[in-house]
């Protein structure tokens, strides 16, 4: 299916045409506006094909499946490609409250886009290749978003950043070389047929976990995650809005694909493995957001930690944990990106996200902090918001799975989110202080955080067929011959 | 020759690694760089090695019947060359930044305030 191309095509041309249209603020933002909707609809799309006909297949050039370049989306691709239209336009439309000049000169509109082709493609392309190329242009891409400001502390930021990423490609490319020097084919849908058949447990091992290592670098599971709370929050909250939304769930991405297409019969020990880092990774994300005062990094520790519940529920590999694990990625993209968003209006107000210089919001900005409530409590997982349905769709999961203990750990750390964000909650909005604001809190912000908090609300509300959809994701993602045969067709 | 090769990309890889846990920006960079090159050769040799055999089809015959170099490898390790240029190239320029920024090029100090 053509269509297949657009989620990319959509933001490399919106790129380009903003590199040569003028670097006034106005044009920038409504081509970036403008594209961003396009890649939304183009995202919606391919999700409502894949809904009606199945995994939808495109060869690129024709060249027929293990030899050429494949794009592929099955629901769960189609489902994060709308979310990144979602974030894509949510991200453009803040950008009409205000952006740092300079910043909006040196190429924030055209590198947005390019990071959003890069994650578009990511999600998807049929090939492991590919992946590490796409990887590389998103990573390109946000190193310089990163990097666009002299501040001490982002430099110091961009570094650990740019350091950590390379070496984690370094390691997803030896992986794939193995890979390729054992099967002959870096095809996600061949290698899914073939390795199976091939695979000794040891090489299956080595390979899984040089994988299991590259991606949780870039999904930010413990312990490789303290590069995360370390850069997120020195760039404008926009920027850190992308990146939180996006970035780590390609990684997510990575590992719910490899994990499920080939080392779905790796040794048990591995999934162990990937249940105890989930596990650490959720414990010790909260207790340091509990730690933190700061309104951003709370945030980052947070995100950090719900990382967690989507990689314990893969290592369970059951429909239902899956399933679960799925729908809380869609909750997370959605309602991360929108808290990124209310610290940048927070930013604005009082020029700080530091719990010292907040407080007050609520007497001075009722409707803002009703909105900021919607996204706030529902990473908390209050009920009946989308957070408190992802959780127990995962609660589920792990009981059914037999995995109580981490069932119990999933109650525990709600229990920390909950404390976290309500602390949140009160020293920013609900806590007398006779600080003023500095500036207007900008229309066009609030209007995309309310869009996205309708969006939350949406989720909450249309939950059940919304659980049904991320159900049969789940399914596919399970039982491969959809994939596989989509892609390969008659292929032996 | 594989075991050549496979050696020379393991020392790659080990010197990569050392230098990457060296605190100056100059020497993390250069760790970068072996590290990617190790992994450059580590492909090329995992695709199999085979001498003075391109993948050409002759004259007069549709399709290769002979052992010939398998293209692929080579092809990988041509993108990922390019990509650990480029990235090579930014993370200089990038690290020059940091040096001007923080007056250091001890990654320790970046973050410090002074």
């Amino acid at each position: 299916m053509r269509l297949l191309v657009l989620p990319i095509l959509v933001p490399l041309t919106t790129a380009a045409v903003l590199i040569l249209a003028p670097k006034r603020p106005n044009p920038q933002r409504w081509i970036s506006l403008i594209g961003s909707v396009l890649l939304l609809t183009s995202a919606v799309l391919v999700f409502l094909r894949v809904n009606a006909a199945g995994v939808q297949v495109l060869q690129i050039s024709a060249w027929p499946a293990p030899f050429g370049i494949t794009l592929v989306a099955d629901l769960f691709a189609a489902f994060l490609v709308v979310a990144v239209g979602l974030v894509g336009t949510a991200v453009a439309g803040v950008t009409f409250s205000g952006l740092d000049p300079r910043r909006e000169a040196f190429g924030y509109h055209p590198l947005v886009q390019i990071l959003l082709m890069g994650v578009a493609g990511a999600f998807l392309t049929g090939d492991l290749f590919n992946l590490y190329v796409w990887f590389e242009v998103m990573l390109v891409a946000s190193f310089v978003l990163l990097a666009l400001n002299r501040t001490r502390a982002q430099m110091d930021a961009a570094f650990k950043y740019v350091a950590i990423n390379l070496i984690a490609s370094s390691i997803f490319l030896t992986a794939l070389g193995l890979l390729y020097g054992a099967t002959g084919t870096l095809n996600m849908a061949h290698l899914a047929r073939v390795w199976p058949t091939m695979s000794t447990s040891g090489f299956d091992t080595v390979l899984a976990v040089l994988f299991l290592i590259a991606f949780s670098i870039k999904a930010g599971l413990f312990p490789l995650f303290f590069w995360l709370p370390a850069s997120y929050h020195t760039p404008p909250a926009a920027i850190g809005a992308v990146f939180a939304g996006l970035l780590t769930k390609v990684g997510v991405y990575a590992l719910v694909r490899v994990f499920t297409l080939l080392f779905h019969n790796a040794p048990p020990p591995l999934f162990t493995l990937l249940l105890v880092m989930s596990a650490a990774t959720m414990v010790i994300g909260l207790v340091a957001a509990l730690y933190e005062r700061d309104f951003r990094r709370v945030l980052s520790f947070n995100l950090v930690g719900h990382i967690g519940y989507t990689t314990a529920s893969l290592s369970l590999l059951t429909p239902a944990a899956l399933a679960g694990a799925i729908f809380y990625v869609l909750h997370h993209i959605v309602v991360i990106t929108n808290l990124f968003l209310v610290s940048s209006v927070l930013l604005r107000l009082r020029r700080t996200t530091d719990r010292a210089g907040l407080g007050g919001i609520y007497r001075d900005h009722p409707v803002f902090s009703v909105l900021a409530m919607v996204p706030l409590f529902s990473l908390a997982g209050v009920p009946p918001l989308s957070g408190f349905l992802g959780k127990l769709a995962i609660l589920k999961g792990t009981f059914d799975a037999g995995a109580y203990w981490v069932g119990g750990l999933v109650l525990v750390v709600g229990l920390l989110t909950l404390l976290s964000m309500g602390r949140t909650w009160a020293d920013t909005f609900w806590r007398p202080a006779d600080t003023a604001d500095l500036a207007a809190p900008g229309m066009p912000s609030l209007i995309v955080i309310a869009a996205l908090s309708l969006v939350t609300l949406a989720m909450t509300i249309g939950a059940e067929p919304l659980f049904e959809l991320v159900s049969r994701g789940a399914q596919q993602l399970l039982h491969r011959d959809e994939y596989v045969n989509a892609v390969l067709g008659g292929l032996r | 020759m594989e075991g050549l090769l496979a050696l020379a990309s393991g020392v790659l890889y080990a010197a990569g690694i050392y230098l990457i846990l060296r605190r100056r920006l100059a020497q993390l960079i250069i760790g970068l760089g072996l590290l990617s090159n190790g992994t450059n050769l580590l492909i090329f040799a995992a695709g199999g090695l085979t001498r003075a055999r391109p993948p050409v089809v002759p004259d007069g015959a549709n399709a290769l019947m002979d052992r010939y170099a398998d293209p692929v490898p080579q092809a990988l390790v041509l993108t990922a060359i390019v990509i650990g240029f480029g990235l090579l190239a930014f993370s200089l320029v990038l690290a020059h930044r940091v040096h001007a920024t923080a007056g250091s090029d001890d990654i320790d100090d970046v973050g410090r305030e002074r």
